[in-house]
């Protein structure tokens, strides 16, 4: 029950904060952190993932109500979501044994670096790609992607780390 | 009959991921089309709702600013209007006006916009009035500085707006001093200049030209304000222009609404109904 509690808070919030905070940014007129990618980064490890992949889903699609952007939150955020399994294989050497205890803080900080640095990289450039939607201006999806990957990339790992400071 | 079921075990995960990422494709495919971008929009009422308490607080920032384009705009239409006075005095000349034959083209609807963007190739904005204030697709949207954009959808409270700045859009246009007259385009780039194009090659045009709406569509007024020639850059057979804007598309407020009251009849006219 507390763990349900605790995706709702996180999916609320993740929402909002990307909606009326994160979008306005606009950092020197065009980069934007899309944070709202923590959510599949910090969703519990499970065998079963409908759950999982409908949540992706929903929370991209929120943001596409609230952005007008069709369906590309939703598509990256989706896709990003399937592939997890993939990469917490590969970086973090998990099996399925090891989701019960699975903790990311608990882990090396190389290895969580690896791992998160690849989903943002990943979902940045979906984003970006079907927002443009055309092969035109392609040079500007790979800027843009470049930018904002760093931006969120930057804003999560200080976020964690005040987070854990003060616990 | 057993191995479809095995199959369907086997790859549940990822059948579930194509149907999800089959219903956001479809979101996105049709949300590139103008007519038929109704399923995905921030014009209904949660959403629109949300954004006019966030825009409530925002306002307070800008207010000065505001004041000051209010400001302008009314001594300009007082100088009209002074102009206007002069020439209707009785005493100059005598004109009488025949309230049969008074015609009003166009009407005017004050909005606020309520959620703004400008960083994507496809971008939308939101304003405070729907259907319940009449207003309804394909109106155009102005402020004092220029044009803003065209009405995509309307709901009971809001409606959403096409911005000059999203790919799709294609405006008349043409240049203030004579007639010739091209189709404004945005390339996605820069949020300050936008494009025109099709303008013949043997129309003269400087750098520092005015470029004003055409009236050539039953949207926009003729001569509402667009920007300036910045850049001129020729092609085969066509120039295209790059144009300044005047307006400022990061930082609007308060717009008008434009409903032409000739539209049926012009439509009709161009389009007859065959019997």
């Amino acid at each position: 029950m507390n763990k349900r509690l605790h995706i709702t808070f996180l999916f609320l919030s993740l929402l909002f904060l990307q909606v009326f905070v994160l979008n306005n940014i606009l950092f020197l007129g065009y980069i934007n952190p899309y944070l709202y990618i923590v959510f599949v980064i910090f969703y519990p490890l499970k065998e079963n993932r409908f759950l999982f992949l409908f949540l992706s889903f929903l929370l991209g699609l929120s943001i596409d109500f609230f952005s007008d952007s069709g369906g590309i939150n939703a598509f990256s955020l989706l896709f990003v979501a399937y592939i997890r399994l993939f990469f917490v294989r590969i970086f973090l050497k998990k099996t399925a044994q090891d989701y019960l205890l699975f903790e990311l803080h608990a882990e090396p900080f190389g290895k969580v670096f690896n791992y998160v640095i690849t989903l943002i990289v990943i979902h940045h450039f979906i984003l970006f790609s079907l927002a443009n939607f055309s092969t035109q201006n392609f040079s500007d999806v790979l800027v843009n992607t470049a930018y904002s990957s760093i931006f969120t990339a930057v804003l999560f790992f200080l976020g964690t780390y005040i987070i854990r400071m003060k616990k | 009959m057993q191995q479809l079921i095995y199959f369907i075990q086997k790859y549940r995960y990822f059948l579930f991921f194509l149907l999800l990422a089959f219903v956001s494709l479809f979101f996105t495919i049709n949300n590139t089309n103008f007519h038929k971008s109704k399923f995905i929009s921030s014009a209904n009422r949660i959403t629109g709702g949300l954004y006019e308490k966030s825009s409530q607080f925002s306002e307070y920032l800008h207010l000065k600013k505001y004041n000051k384009e209010l400001i302008i705009e009314n001594t300009l239409l007082r100088n009209k209007l002074e102009q206007l006075l002069t020439s209707l005095d009785s005493t100059v000349n005598t004109l009488i006006i025949d309230s049969i034959k008074f015609k009003q083209k166009y009407q005017y609807t004050k909005a606020k916009i309520i959620k703004n963007e400008y960083h994507k190739p496809n971008n939308y904005l939101l304003i405070n009035r729907g259907t319940q204030q009449g207003i309804t697709t394909e109106m155009a949207v102005i402020n004092s500085n220029g044009i803003v954009g065209i009405i995509d959808q309307s709901t009971t409270g809001y409606a959403r707006v096409q911005s000059i700045l999203n790919t799709s859009s294609r405006i008349n246009a043409r240049i203030k001093n004579n007639f010739y007259f091209g189709t404004l385009k945005w390339n996605g780039r820069d949020y300050n200049t936008v494009q025109l194009e099709d303008i013949p090659r043997q129309a003269t045009i400087k750098i520092g030209d005015t470029i004003v709406t055409g009236g050539k569509s039953t949207i926009f007024p003729e001569g509402i304000l667009i920007g300036t020639v910045k850049d001129i850059r020729n092609t085969n057979s066509f120039n295209a222009i790059d144009i300044q804007l005047f307006n400022d598309m990061s930082n609007i407020g308060y717009v008008y609404v434009v409903k032409n009251l000739d539209k049926l009849e012009i439509n009709a006219l161009e389009n007859p109904v065959n019997e």
